[in-house]
């Protein structure tokens, strides 16, 4: 059980704030990693930093190692743009550019030189089978993606995301604004992409963190309090804080 | 019951005002007219009235304006042939000549060719602004704009006159600097403020979402700027080019001083040139009043007015249509 992604004594501050505490943690392949915590607790930081999408806020310092599959994402050697077509990422509110549904997936292979017709074509009907929305959009590539409900949105982002090939998925709540259908449609998508992708998500909701992952690490005022199998987690909690967090005592 | 209250006051007005005899007060016949019943009601009234009526003095003016344009506009283009007036070469008010042509192909040549300078200028320092420059810097490029933007437009052409066309002449060889080309470029530089700060808002109101899926497919950052940013802000940026163009079009002051203000056709970028505007502004001393000269100018008035009125319409049906894909 390789870890494709891995952080090693990860320290973030947002200024004076001690937002990371020495953070080391594995997400191995072809697995859903949920990172759960009450809010606050660091894990939309965690999960921000390991495509560098920290790198925009300003004031933002960090200390240690994440490493994608063994090289340090850090590293001046190490191109932003290549790292983040290569870790996806899915954000909590869906976010499709105001263009017509083709043109959103076509974004990402367009941005790294796919200009090819067909080959486009290829990716836009890969990408939105891959995300389960094919058949809801097949005959309206050509309209607004803002047309679509919340939820379509919210597939049309993950079709997006998958358009550039990426190997890791973050998603950061991507089902915390969307309504329960949408969300099991979800939930059923990430269990279907684990077999391609690996995968982290945050999640405030413990019901989607046993259902669709296979390791959880639970987060508290920016420590990693425990990591393990899911299971494990919600079954026989090493950490007494853990299992105040999942009988739902605080939170 | 509300009548028979108003019905109930009117015997009191005389009781009140004895001293106007038997007839009812002025306010009282006010209050009775408009079925009010106390006088803060009155107030309200008055003031609802007044609201309204300052609120009317601009579509008034707007009104008056169409009117009379085309009332003192028609005539003389029907004496003259919409043909002959609209397509005819030759303009020479004291020789009854009164082709618009020059004019008209002027005015445009020169809005294209300051809307094809400002427009990117513009775009791009907006996009700086908005999106790139650090804040203090942003601070002091802005506030240039604004000034740049306060400038009297007579300063422009004087400025113009006095640096741009001897610079323009020497560079070219030319006989005369005064020609299209600086009144081109007086017009770019005053249609930027209006351009940069439409523009700027516009990108400015781009939800950051959008650029931030951007960044994590692996776009840079100027990739997203323009391929994310500034066609989310298209219908923003439609209107500054829409402000540009109205602006460009109309003005007289500052091009009649640099343009050489010769009724040729705009053959070219170093030909000296009379725009709509200008022909106006330099022969309305000159024309005698109620000779046909002098209506032709109302004329070249009304033709200016309809551009305006024309560009409005296009740019507008051009920005719902994109914003309804």
């Amino acid at each position: 059980m390789d870890a494709i992604l891995k952080t090693e004594h990860l320290n973030l501050w947002y200024g004076d704030n001690h937002a990371l505490k020495d953070v080391s943690l594995e997400m191995p392949g072809h697995q859903v990693t949920a990172l759960i915590g009450p809010s606050g607790c660091g894990k939309s930081t965690f999960l921000k930093t390991l495509d560098r999408m920290n790198d925009l806020i300003p004031g933002v310092r960090i200390e240690g190692q994440v490493l994608y599959r063994g090289r340090n994402i850090f590293d001046p050697q190490v191109d932003v743009t290549w790292l983040r077509r290569h870790v996806g990422m899915v954000f909590q509110k869906p976010n499709p550019f105001p263009m017509s549904i083709y043109d959103n997936i076509a974004y990402g292979p367009r941005t790294h030189g796919v200009r090819g017709k067909k080959e486009l074509d290829q990716i836009v009907e890969k990408s939105l089978r891959g995300a389960a929305i094919w058949d809801e959009v097949k005959d309206r590539l050509k309209k607004s993606a803002l047309s679509l409900s919340g939820g379509q949105q919210q597939r049309i982002c993950i079709a997006r995301a998958l358009a550039v090939e990426p190997d890791v998925l973050l998603m950061d709540e991507a089902t915390s604004a969307l309504d329960p259908i949408s969300t099991s449609k979800i939930e059923d998508l990430i269990a279907d992409l684990k077999k391609s992708y690996t995968i982290v998500i945050v999640t405030h909701n413990m019901q989607q963190a046993t259902r669709v992952s296979d390791r959880c690490a639970f987060f508290l005022h920016g420590e990693l309090v425990e990591a393990g199998e899911t299971e494990q987690i919600f079954s026989v909690p090493r950490d007494k804080r853990t299992e105040d967090y999942i009988t739902g005592r605080f939170g | 019951m509300q009548e028979e209250n108003v019905m109930a006051e009117l015997p009191h007005a005389p009781g009140q005002g004895e001293q106007s005899g038997d007839r009812p007060s002025a306010l009282a016949r006010f209050k009775a007219r408009f079925g009010l019943r106390t006088t803060r009601e009155v107030v309200e009234f008055l003031v609802h009235a007044l609201f309204f009526l300052c609120g009317f003095v601009a579509v008034a003016c707007v009104l008056f304006i169409s009117v009379y344009l085309v009332v003192s506009g028609v005539p003389a283009i029907a004496q003259i042939g919409v043909a002959d007036f609209l397509f005819g070469a030759t303009w020479n008010g004291s020789q009854g000549q009164f082709g618009i042509l020059p004019f008209v192909l002027t005015s445009l040549a020169g809005t294209a060719g300051a809307i094809l300078i400002g427009v990117p200028i513009g775009v791009l320092t907006a996009l700086f602004l908005a999106k790139v420059a650090p804040a203090r810097v942003a601070a002091v490029i802005r506030s240039a704009v604004s000034l740049l933007a306060g400038i009297p437009s007579v300063v422009y052409g004087l400025v113009g006159m006095m640096v741009l066309v001897p610079a323009i002449q020497r560079a070219f060889g030319l006989a005369s600097g005064a020609c299209l080309l600086a009144a081109i470029v007086v017009l770019a530089i005053m249609i930027l403020p209006s351009i940069i700060n439409v523009a700027e808002t516009a990108l400015r109101a781009v939800p950051k979402e959008y650029e931030e899926a951007s960044l994590a497919l692996g776009a840079t950052h100027i990739e997203t700027i323009f391929r994310v940013s500034l066609p989310a802000a298209r219908s923003g940026v439609a209107t500054a080019v829409v402000l540009g163009v109205g602006r460009a079009i109309g003005e007289a002051m500052a091009i009649i001083m640099v343009s050489g203000n010769v009724s040729n056709l705009p053959g070219s970028l170093f030909t000296s040139v009379r725009f709509l505007t200008t022909a106006i502004a330099s022969e309305m001393n000159y024309a005698p009043v109620g000779s046909l000269w002098r209506d032709a100018l109302f004329s070249i008035g009304l033709v200016l007015f309809l551009f305006i009125m024309l560009i409005n319409v296009i740019l507008n049906v051009f920005i719902k249509n994109r914003k309804g894909d």
